[in-house]
């Protein structure tokens, strides 16, 4: 039979079609395959049950800070902390704007990165969260027993607050290392060509003092240093209490196209900082007041007001005088993360452009430097000789080790940022061990307690940057997400992904019983100190007081005390001070007036907030309960009438209740 | 009365004392919405727990508000239970059976007016609502229950006794017990001599 060209191309079409397959299987796994198979029920968390975690997420580019429950990955509350909150009234209520007070006015937004709990004996203790802000140097307190930003204190001479809120074993100190060196001092000194970098360019690191009893934070001490930019830090613990490590980059000193520049050197440093040693002489008084204009923001929950102080000066502590606070550790190239092992002796440094991750040895620095030990110095600190201090070096880790986390077993975990992977290596044998892919291109890692003395253990989560494929398309913006590991066992495993709101950076999570219990469910209204509070609705009124009209406003399920308001002109300002009688849990009253071009208030039981309102135009408006508080919410709404300006209609209000015995 | 008789109604009385610290009776309601509960707890003198919660669901169907200056008998109530402990007291003293049906009589009328208040209360917060209230169900009355489980709309109600009232349980039960041991066999004396 002569074959035609079909029958000939028959079997060449049935080999391809046999070696397509082969060809694709080339391919890298698809991702999906990557979860075995009882993943789900070790993330399900059953409707009616808690997570096991509180985890405390920074939201980067959106200013706040978020609460997930782990192991299920559920958003629990977006904290507003340096950016305002239109749905709280955060920032908008005269209580709040004073929060957001610095030297450079009211500050909307900010860029927060860094999340880190308080902690006792090197332990989180549930109380306290900081988180801080990078674009204008601040740093925040959160109460964990509200959920809510209780301080703000704002970091003077700094460029941008990055290498912070990290904090010392006992809370005395909450760092803040600048990531812009600047030229400080005064406006002659200030104001000099950026090409001057070398000559006039400096960096600064701040020492931060929460107060145990009050929450209130105030500036210690300051340490200046040369122009390098200070990128993250911790704090030593057990044998390294007293010490304190910052990543650095840019010892090249460069002020332009830092992409280059500032990737020249071999090594970079981590800065040892003798912390117990800078808190002596600031005792001994060898530290001098320099200018330092800075706000200190606080949160009275009794007044449930904010208000600002003013502070002029800083204490400063000059290395060049007092020669035994600062050293240098060289550390290949750029390092980001600055992370101390549980034990205090380990301090590994992750050079982001690094092929490895260096080891130090905390007992093998202290020796160094008894031995003088330098190779020599920089800018008059004296630098370590990286061999002496070196533990040892992780070799061949992966691509772009960011950050370390440990568990409690003696391993540590690296994200690679560039490989997208996480890395399990033994701390003191310094074997890689374990690694898994990310997805994708993962910043921070968190482990529960995993920058502390005694880390929880049992979960690593990944912070990732790209997430294109892994959830259903949203157009050019898409969201970052967490990726939940298991590492109880020697391997890790992947559990869940879970898309996160903002940009997370860091993140840390503390069991649930350190923080569940502490939990305000209402604020007292007996307890109640606001100057504009209205204890029940007999003392609910309208107060002129030249163009200004005070409202004195009660809320209960579901009515507005008053809720007909007349007598109101063009040109006043109105002040909405609204107290939320209630006083049960999850009872929150919600006030939005037409026309605002501010916000609502979202008012919590027992609370008072204001909201300040300038009428535009003759008439009624009507303001209602945004809360869906009750079966009767719908009908929680009022009527202000709006005259003329010079009109004489009397101010009155109706205080009408509903049931005169609340 | 045997000594040992005189001495369980003298304990008895005293026992009454603990209505002066301790709740005497509790009414549990639970919703949805109210996973971990209401209570309403009543003292000799107060009310306590969730009183302003309850207060204010109630509002809704235009129940009266509750709060303690509603009610005269918690002016007189401290009267009454030291009364009575001390008629107890005098009781055992005395020592005789009639002084002992005295009190057990006593005891009883106490129960029953205190029943009877309760129940009348309980009839009129029930009863009389609000004509202006905001949700109004045709026929539907709201009294809580004396005693036991009731349904009312989307509550469970109970209504028992709290600790002081199972005090005041035991202080009867024991007294009853002792009228009846000393009226079947009446005591006849450390000589022999029947004594009434």
């Amino acid at each position: 039979m002569r074959r035609t060209p079909l029958t000939t191309a028959f079997p060449l079409l049935l080999a391809a079609g046999i070696a397509m397959p082969l060809v694709q299987g080339c391919k890298p796994a698809n991702t999906k395959s990557a979860v075995t198979g009882d993943a789900a029920s070790r993330v399900f968390v059953p409707p009616g049950q808690y997570d096991e975690f509180y985890n405390f997420v920074s939201g980067g580019f959106n200013g706040q800070m978020s609460v997930y429950g782990i192991p299920s990955g559920r958003m629990l509350r977006n904290i507003p902390v340096f950016s305002v909150n239109p749905e709280s009234g955060w920032g908008y209520s005269e209580e709040t704007k004073p929060m957001l007070m610095s030297t450079h006015g009211f500050i909307p937004w900010d860029d927060s990165h860094h999340v880190e709990p308080s902690m006792t004996d090197g332990v989180p203790d549930g109380r306290w969260m900081f988180i801080n802000g990078n674009n204008t140097p601040r740093i925040a307190l959160i109460d964990l027993t509200t959920f809510r930003t209780k301080t703000i204190i704002e970091i003077p001479n700094s460029g941008g607050n990055h290498s912070s809120p990290f904090i010392t074993p006992n809370s005395e100190y909450v760092v803040a290392g600048t990531r812009f060196s600047i030229p400080l001092g005064t406006d002659a000194e200030r104001d000099v060509p950026i090409d001057t970098y070398k000559k006039n360019f400096k960096g600064n690191i701040s020492f931060v003092h929460p107060d145990k009893e009050t929450g209130k934070m105030s500036i210690a001490f300051q340490i200046g240093t040369p122009g390098i930019h200070f990128d993250l830090s911790h704090a030593g613990k057990g044998p390294s209490d007293g010490w304190f490590f910052f990543s650095t980059y840019n010892t090249e000193l460069a002020h332009e196209l830092l992409e280059v520049n500032a990737s020249q050197n071999d090594k970079d440093f981590i800065m040892a900082v003798n912390w117990k040693k800078a808190e002596q002489y600031v005792k001994e008084g060898k530290g001098k007041m320099v200018p330092g204009k800075h706000y200190m923001n606080h949160y009275d929950d009794a007044t449930h007001m904010a208000t600002s102080e003013v502070i002029e000066e800083v204490l400063q502590l000059d290395p060049k005088e007092l020669t035994d606070l600062l050293y240098f550790i060289p550390c290949p190239k750029s390092p980001h993360g600055c992370d101390v092992d549980p034990t205090g002796e380990y301090i590994v440094g992750s050079g982001k452009l690094a092929a490895l991750i260096p080891v130090f040895s905390f007992a093998k620095m202290i020796t160094a430097i008894d031995n003088k030990d330098y190779e020599g110095e920089f800018d008059g600190i004296p630098v370590l000789n990286y061999e002496s201090v070196l533990h040892g070096e992780v070799k061949r880790p992966g691509l772009g080790p960011l950050h370390t986390e440990f568990d409690n077993n003696g391993f540590a975990y690296s994200s690679m940022f560039v490989s997208s992977e996480i890395v399990k290596w033994n701390v003191k044998t310094l074997e890689v061990v374990d690694r898994v892919p990310t997805y994708y291109s993962i910043g921070h890692l968190s482990i529960p307690g995993g920058d502390s003395r005694k880390p929880w253990g049992k979960y690593v989560i990944a912070y990732n940057k790209i997430t294109k494929d892994r959830y259903l398309p949203t157009g050019p913006e898409l969201a970052q997400s967490a990726q939940l590991y298991s590492i109880d066992g020697p391997k890790m495993e992947l559990l869940s992904d879970y898309p996160s709101i903002g940009e997370p950076h860091y993140a840390q999570s503390l069991p649930a019983d350190l923080i569940k219990d502490k939990s305000v469910k209402f604020f007292k209204i007996e307890d109640n100190k606001h100057p504009y509070v209205t204890k029940g609705e007999k003392e609910a009124r309208v107060v002129r007081d030249g163009k200004n009209v005070h409202v004195y406003m009660t809320c209960i399920r579901s009515h507005f005390a008053p809720d007909n308001i007349e007598g109101v002109k063009i040109g006043d300002d109105v002040y909405f001070h609204v107290t939320n009688l209630e006083q049960d849990w999850d009872v929150p009253h919600g006030f939005a007036i037409k026309g605002a071009n501010t916000a609502e208030l979202l008012i919590m039981p027992g609370e008072t907030q204001t909201l300040k309102w300038t009428p535009t135009s003759v008439g009624v408006k009507p303001f209602y309960c945004t809360d869906f508080c009750s079966a009767l919410h719908q009908e929680m709404q009022g009527y202000i009438r709006i005259s003329p300006a010079g009109s004489n209609v009397p101010l009155s209000s109706n205080t009408k209740s509903a049931d005169a015995g609340l | 009365m045997r000594p040992i008789s005189r001495i369980i109604i003298a304990f008895a009385a005293l026992l009454m004392l603990v209505l002066l610290v301790q709740p005497i009776w509790r009414i549990d309601l639970w919703a949805p919405q109210y996973p971990e509960g209401l209570v309403l707890q009543i003292f000799h003198d107060s009310f306590t727990g969730n009183v302003d919660q309850i207060n204010g669901l109630n509002h809704y169907i235009g129940m009266a508000t509750i709060h303690n200056e509603m009610f005269p008998e918690f002016e007189i109530m401290r009267y009454v239970i030291g009364l009575l402990a001390a008629w107890g007291v005098i009781a055992a003293l005395i020592g005789r059976r009639w002084a002992l049906g005295s009190w057990l009589f006593g005891l009883l009328a106490f129960v029953l007016w205190a029943m009877w208040d309760m129940y009348s209360w309980g009839w009129n917060y029930g009863h009389n609502l609000d004509p202006k209230a905001a949700i109004q169900i045709e026929g539907m009355v709201y009294q809580p229950p004396l005693f036991g489980h009731k349904t009312l709309l989307n509550f469970e109600a109970w209504s028992f006794p709290d600790v002081g009232g199972y005090f005041l349980f035991g202080s009867i039960v024991l007294a009853v017990l002792v009228f009846l041991y000393e009226w079947r066999k009446p005591y006849t004396g450390p000589h022999g001599k029947t004594m009434k």
